[in-house]
Formats: structure tokens, sequence, C-alpha cells
């Protein structure tokens, strides 16, 4: 017996990822965004989702990728977390696919860098492999600076 | 589909909060019935009130809850019927088994059930109560209202007392609680008519909050479509859009009054809390309330409830004396506490009065002396003002000993933060001997604040308006002297006093540069902006690129990962629909090293200080020129001004000067209250002009020198004391007089105040 699982896909730095379907919120093109100063680099910047105020996280920064060329723009996969809805950058958006979980395999153990700590695991699909990012982990980032976080009301 | 499960939870839910809201009312009306206040209803709502608990209860199937609320509804019958007068014991007693009620009714919502504590002692002292009443009440057979047979596990064993209340009781605890001052006033009882009752409901707060985020979206796409119809021919359209307009902005409003809630709401439980604390130490308190109606943000509301709680018990343990201290100090053996809510200039203010001892300030400076918090010298130094702010210091308490009550020493400095937190300020004034106030502002909600657009590299901030103090614009001679280093920091000196500036593209590293060079490099710009700022008592400048405008923003919070930047303390979303930056001036301050993350409030800043109560006024201080200084209310003065000498045109017999496209007169006004042998002092250059605007009008009043802003309570010490005044106050330990502007302005240019149309300014 065997599940089947839907992921959202999208690609990075001609890497294939995925996110569990029911994690994302919706995908949205390329918005306008106000850069926060002293963030962290990985974060690029706010947008306004329908008046909710969104932290888009270059997903490419992120995992140590190297930078975005050209002067195509990045898509926004909006996700949901206990914290409210974080946006990841991601470079092309992909099909939502269904996969047995069959075709899962956990992360090699010689995976390296960052990757390590955000990849889940791996989906075998029939001409690729498509990684699946955990997305707590990934939105988990924490600014810099020795001041306590100061509670906003 | 809802199982019954959830039936059953979401009537739980109903129950808790119907009954919460009964056992204040409960407690509220015991109280009055104490004092014998009560009307002739009061025992009737106080028995309604249980009698829905216990019908729900059993309804429910919570059974220990229906069974404690059945004595004591046995023995509020008795009440209700006369057979039992009221004595203190019973009231104690009832008020205790209002407290059990809440305790189970807790536990139930906590951990799902009734809890396991034991009730059977106040139980038999409810049923001795009622025993002692000549005609006992059968305990079986409850006397149960008719019209109220849901959750009746039995038919009515008697004729209800009085029949067109209690069917009323059904819709009871619906309304948000109103006062019981609003409730005398509005001629009523506490029997809400039913028609009031009908026409309120229960909205989770959640969904209000869901509402005024998408208000805020439809407020956005109103303004584009405005935006866009503008230049739109077709009359349908822009008739379509203006109505969309009009109805956005209604639509806007009537949800942000959703939102608000009297203030009443918390102060409800106060008199509960005065009662009991006063009980308890032995002393007599009368509580009064004013102003329950005064609304405020339901966030605000929240936030306050626990200082403000605090402030009452501190008052009533150190602040109301004994009644034997009170009748040696010639006092009513009665304390008064008084809870007053006004609005005022877009704040709300709740001052906390007591008539008790006031504030002992040697022994604040001793005890400060004593925790370390400041040192002999600098206690030495304080003002009594400065010294009252003492107990604001962490781990501060002046109580002679630590009671059950307060004196933990964890108290004010508490309420200060969380005052603070929230935009507010809080004050203490005290007069030794005849009692102290403690004066709370806050703003009156935290969803929409007014704030303070700039822009500083290429991106816009808001600043809230709470922090901001003045702008300043230096241009030109200004920009070059104005600002000074100071071993590499710059400073500027603001009316005589150094004011520490940073730069907020350097400190949110927008430009790579250093504040020096950013001070050097602003006397190559245009001009330079600077916000004054005051963060924990200190003053700071600001410098930015661009100062745009004020708007009311909504303030949003900002996700996890940004949280740690102390530097802002939220977004907003613009009128183009884009995010911005709220910044957090405190949080700035210290990242600028301003003020130090160690509140070192040993030397409270003037400024706060010197608020304090009665009319205050903002005055302009200067000296005319004449050795006298004078003042005049800030409210008058348009700007201030420096013009160079030279720049100064002759226009018939009358001194005038270019200014912003006008020709305004100058008026010296050391020439219209020049005292007999004192000559009028040299002007200096360049000249300080105070301008004066009225009706579109513009005067220019030459003084000698600007000294100062002050809020001071304007209290005429001495009539007119030569022409051009108003009479003469002391402000700062200084004799000042107040100029009598209009009278100077008619004396020099008579065309000013008449009603054709300015010739001068126009």
């Amino acid at each position: 017996m065997s599940t089947r699982k839907q992921f959202c896909t999208f690609s990075l730095n001609g890497l294939f990822f995925g996110v569990e379907v029911l994690r994302v919120q919706e995908v949205i093109r390329y918005q306008e965004m106000t850069a926060v100063p002293l963030a962290p680099s990985m974060v690029e910047g706010l947008i306004n989702l329908r008046g909710q105020i969104v932290t888009a996280i270059d997903l490419r920064r992120r995992l140590e990728l190297p930078p975005r060329t050209g002067d195509s723009l990045p898509l926004n996969v909006v996700v949901r977390s206990d914290d409210g809805a974080v946006s990841l950058l991601v470079d092309e958006i992909g099909d939502v696919v269904e996969i047995d979980d069959d075709a899962f395999e956990r992360k090699p153990e010689t995976l390296t860098g960052v990757a390590r700590e955000l990849v889940q695991g791996v989906y075998k699909l029939r001409d690729r492999l498509l990684l699946v990012l955990d997305t707590e982990k990934t939105i988990n980032v924490t600014s810099p600076g020795g001041h306590a976080p100061k509670s906003v009301s | 589909m809802t199982t019954n499960d959830e039936l059953q939870q979401q009537l739980i839910q109903d129950l808790l909060i119907e009954s919460f809201e009964g056992l204040d009312r409960f407690d509220r009306e015991m109280l009055a019935l104490e004092k014998g206040a009560g009307t002739t209803d009061t025992p009737n709502v106080i028995f309604r009130v249980i009698h829905t608990i216990k019908g729900t209860a059993g309804c429910l199937g919570l059974t220990k809850i229906e069974s404690v609320a059945h004595v004591g509804e046995n023995l509020l019958s008795a009440l209700r019927e006369g057979k039992v007068s009221v004595s203190p014991p019973l009231i104690n007693a009832l008020l205790a088994y209002a407290d059990a009620l809440r305790e189970m009714l807790r536990s139930l919502e906590t951990e799902r059930h009734e809890g396991e504590a034991d009730y059977s002692e106040l139980l038999r002292r409810l049923q001795d109560l009622n025993c002692e009443t000549a005609v006992p009440v059968p305990s079986a057979a409850p006397p149960a209202p008719a019209g109220w047979g849901l959750f009746e596990e039995e038919p009515a064993a008697e004729t209800p007392v009085t029949p067109p209340q209690t069917t009323v009781a059904k819709v009871l605890p619906i309304m948000p609680e109103s006062e019981p001052a609003a409730r005398t006033g509005s001629g009523g009882n506490s029997a809400n008519a039913p028609s009031a009752a009908d026409s309120a409901i229960r909205v989770n707060v959640d969904q209000l909050d869901k509402l005024m985020n998408l208000v805020g979206e439809l407020v956005l796409a109103r303004n584009q479509i405005v935006q866009h119809c503008g230049p739109a021919q077709d009359h349908g359209l822009l008739a379509a859009s203006q109505r969309l307009n009009l109805i956005t902005t209604e639509l806007q409003e009537g949800v942000m009054k959703t939102r608000m809630q009297p203030i009443g709401n918390i102060w409800a439980k106060f008199p509960r809390v005065v009662r009991d604390v006063a009980s308890e130490l032995g002393k007599e308190v009368q509580l009064v309330m004013e102003g329950n109606q005064t609304e405020l943000d339901r966030t605000i509301i929240e936030a306050i409830k626990d200082p403000l709680t605090h402030i009452v018990r501190n008052a009533i343990d150190h602040g109301i004396e004994g009644p034997a201290e009170r009748r040696a100090a010639g006092k009513p053996e009665t304390g008064m506490l008084i809870l007053r809510a006004f609005h005022e200039g877009g704040q709300v203010n709740i001052e906390i009065m007591d008539d008790g001892r006031g504030v002992n300030i040697v022994r604040v400076k001793q005890k400060a002396i004593e925790r370390g918090l400041v040192s002999v010298e600098q206690a030495g130094r304080l003002s009594d003002r400065e010294a009252l702010n003492l107990i604001f210091l962490p781990g501060f308490s002046t109580a002679e000993k630590v009671t059950n009550v307060s004196g933990r020493g964890v108290g004010m400095d508490v309420v200060k933060t969380n005052i603070e937190k929230i935009g507010g300020a809080v004050d203490v004034v005290s007069d030794s001997g005849r009692g102290s106030t403690v004066k709370i502002k806050i703003p009156l909600t935290l969803a929409i604040i007014p704030a303070l657009i700039v822009t500083s590299g290429g991106e816009r901030f808001a600043i809230p308006q709470v922090s901001l103090l003045e702008l300043v614009r230096l241009e030109d001679d200004q920009k070059r002297k104005g600002i000074e280093l100071l071993c590499g920091t710059p400073v500027y000196r603001l009316r005589g006093r150094l004011l520490p500036l940073c730069y907020l593209n350097q400190q949110l590293k927008l430009v790579p540069a250093t504040a020096g060079q950013l001070a050097a490099d602003s006397a190559q710009a245009d001009a330079v902006n600077m916000v004054v700022l005051q963060a924990d008592g200190r003053q700071f400048g600001l410098v930015v690129d661009q100062i745009n405008d004020t708007e009311e923003i909504v303030v949003k919070p900002l996700g996890k990962q940004l949280k740690g930047i102390s530097c802002f303390a939220g977004a907003t979303i613009m009128g183009d629909g884009r995010v911005a930056l709220i910044l957090d001036v405190l949080g700035l301050a210290q990242h600028a090293n301003i003020v130090s993350e160690v509140r070192d409030r040993a030397q409270p800043d003037k400024a706060r200080a010197d608020q304090t109560a009665g009319d205050r006024q903002t005055l302009l201080l200067f000296d005319a020129g004449a050795s006298s200084r004078m003042a005049i209310p800030l409210s008058m003065v348009a700007r201030l001004e420096e013009f160079p000498r030279k720049s100064v045109e002759r226009s018939g017999d009358q001194e005038v000067i270019q200014y912003r496209g006008q020709i305004i007169p100058l008026i010296r006004v050391a020439d219209h209250i020049a005292r007999v042998g004192i000559p009028p002092q040299d002007l200096s250059d360049p000249m300080q002009v105070v301008i004066y605007a009225e009706n579109g009008r513009s005067v220019g009043l030459v003084v000698g020198r600007i000294d100062d802003i002050v809020e001071e309570v304007i209290t005429v010490k001495r009539d007119s004391s030569g022409r051009g005044t108003l009479g003469s106050v002391v402000i700062k330990e200084k004799v000042t007089d107040l100029l009598d502007v209009s009278a100077i302005i008619r004396a020099a240019d008579p065309a000013f105040y008449l009603d054709h149309p300015a010739t001068l300014a126009a």
C-alpha cells in the first residue's frame, strides 16, 4: 500500500525542487519589493500581498546558489507558516506533480552545505530528481545583530 | 457537518463567555447591594445571573457547577424574597461563591473538566446563612422563573416574583457590559430592554481583524480606481468611482469603530478589586469612575488592563492610609480613589487619583540610594519631580513592608514598560499629605497611528508621531555652521542645547559612509532635513533626505525573519500599494548609541519632568531684546526664521522682508515693550524672527533671541505691567511677560486685522 503526495515544483539554478502542495498558499508573479535595511542578505524585501505584508526570501541566496543572472524576474511561491505567509523567490515555476511515496529516498549522507539542512529528501522521477524542501527550516532565518527582538504591537 | 462533540464544545464556550460576564455583573451588583446602592431590582439581577449559569450547566451535564450554583441560588432566592437581609457575612459568602463558580468555569475552560476543588465548606456557609431565616427554603425545589424552559430540568415550582424581567434573563449577558453610572444615567436598570439586547451579537475578534485588513485593501484598490478614473470622460464611471470612494471611507470608519470598546469594560472589575484589597488591608475606600464610555481600540484595552490593576492596587496599598491615620490627618475615614478617562488631542488620558498620603519624596530618594539606583550626590541634585520618577526604576519599591497586595518591587517599572510598549507615557504627580495621581497617556489605537513619512536612501520610512518633537530644516549658511563635529560625532545646537545627530541612511547602512563624512557632505547639499525625536527621555536629531508628509498609517507586524532588527517597529502599506517600514525610535536610538540599552533613568530628561498637571500650554520663550524674558503661545507661531539684517527692506515707513514669495511686515517687539530707562539693545545679525500668521496674512516679530519652548500651566501672577503685555507669569523660576501679540500688531500695522483682502501678504 502506498500513498501519493502532491508537490508544487519549481526550478532554481537548474535544480528541480518541490514543496508539498498543502504548504503552498499561492504562486504569484514578481511583485514590487521594499528592501529591508539591516536584514539578513537572503531577505530580498517585503511585498504587499493583498494587504498582508509578506517577507520574500531569495531561495538562491538561502541555498547558497550563485546569484540570478539575466533580466528574468523571479516568481513568488507563497508558503504558509505558523508565523504567517512567507514568499520564496524561485527562477521558474513547474507543474504540480503527484508522486508515489515509493519513489521517496532519504537525502544522501554525502550531501553537504545548506542543502543538507534544508532538503528533506529526494523523489526519483522518471527523468530527473525532485528535491523536497523543508519549508519551516527554509524560512527560519533570523536577523543578525545583538539586539533582542522587540515586541511589536 | 457539526458533530455532537463540536456542538457540545460550542455550547460550553458560550456558557463560559456568558457566565464570566454574568459573574462580573454579579460582583458589581453585589457591591452595590453592600453599599445600599442597589435598586429593588438588584436581587433579581443577581438571581438571574446564577439561575442562567445553573440552568445552562445542568443542560450540558456539568453537574458540579450545577449543584454549587444551586445552593447559592437558594440563598439568592431567599434574598430576593426578603427572607434574608443583607449583611457583611452574606456579601462575603456570596462573593466567595462567585469566585468558586469562576474557578470551576476556568478549570472547564483550560482543563475541560470542572476541577477537583472541594466547596463543601462554602456551601455549608451558604446554607447556614439561608437557615438563619425564619422560613427555610426547601432545597430540592429551587424557585425557577417561567419562560426559560429549555434548560430547566424541572417545571417551575413557584410563581416567579418578577415574571416580566425573568424572561429577559435569557438575553441578558449578550450586551457589552454597560456601566452602573451609564445605566443610572440612562434611567434604566440592568434589566436591558429586550430591544437593546436583541440588537447586539457576539462577533469573534479575529473576524473583525480580518475585516479591518480587507477594508485596508479596499482602500488601496479604491485609490487606484479613483486615480484611473480621473482622466476618464465616462460620466457613469466617474459617478460610480465617486460613490465607491465615499462608501469605502464610510466602511473604513465603521469597521474601525467595531474594534473600539469603552474603557468601562476593564474598569468593571475594579469595584471588586478595590473592595477586596481595601478590606484585606483594613482600609475604607470609595471608588469613583468617570468617563466609562471613553473608547479605545481593543488591543490597547488588553494591554492596559494589568498595568491599571497594578496602579489601583498600589494606590490603595501605599497611597490611601488606614482609617486611624486618616482621622489623625483630619481627613474623612473613607479614602477616595478616582479613575478618570477622557480623550484629548487624539490620545486617551487615564488618571488614577487618590487622596492618600502622597509619595514621600525623601523616602523615595533614600530608597533609591539604598538600592544603589542613584548615588547620594545624584539624589541631592534631583528635583522633586525627577525624584518621583525614580519609582519607575526597575527594582524599586517604597513599601515599608512587602504586603500581599503590592510591594514586590516588580511594580511600577513593569507598568511603565508595558505602557511605553504601546506608545504611551506614564507620569506621577504627588502632593504630600493630600494624595497622588498617576497619569497615563495612550494612543487611541495601535492599528492606525499618525506618522511622519520621510525618505532616506531612496526608501520611505514612517516615524510614529508620538516620538516626534519638531522638524528642523537647515538651509544655506545654517547648514554649514549649524552642524558641528565633536570628535567626529555630529551635533546640532538647538536653542542652545546640544542635540546629538544621527543619519538615517548611515544607521540603516544605505550608504557606506561615516557620520563625520555625511556631516561634511551635508554642507554641500541644498538643505539638511532634521527630525527631532525623543526616545526614553533623550532627544536626538535624525537627518533624513526628505520629509514628505504626515499620514495615518496602518501598522502591520514584520515576519519573524525580521523581528530581530530593533530599528523597525513594523511595516505599513502606503497609498501606492508599496510597503514602507516603520521606524522604532527607541530601537533606532539604541542602535545609534544615543540611549544605552540599560535604561539610565536616574536623570530623567527635563522635557519629561515638565509634563505635569493642569491646563498646559506650550509657550515659546524669547528675549525680546529689552532684557526681559517674554513668552507667546506656540500655537500662534507659524515658523521661526533667521534673516540677515541686510535683507530688511522698507515700504513706506514700514520695515518689510521678502519671505516665501510674500512681502511681510516686520515688527520689532522691543520697540513696543520698551521699558523706561532701558534702551532697546542692538539686534543680533542674523535677526531672529517669529513668523506669526493669521487669516492667511503673516507678520514677522523681530526678537532678540529665541530661548526655549516649554509646556507650562499659565497662571498670571501679575497683571499687565506695561504696554504690549498681557501680564507676567513665572516660568522656570523666572518672571516672564506674556506678549500681547494682537495689540502689538494692531499698533504696528492697523491694516492687519481689517477685513479687506490683504495687500501686504497677497
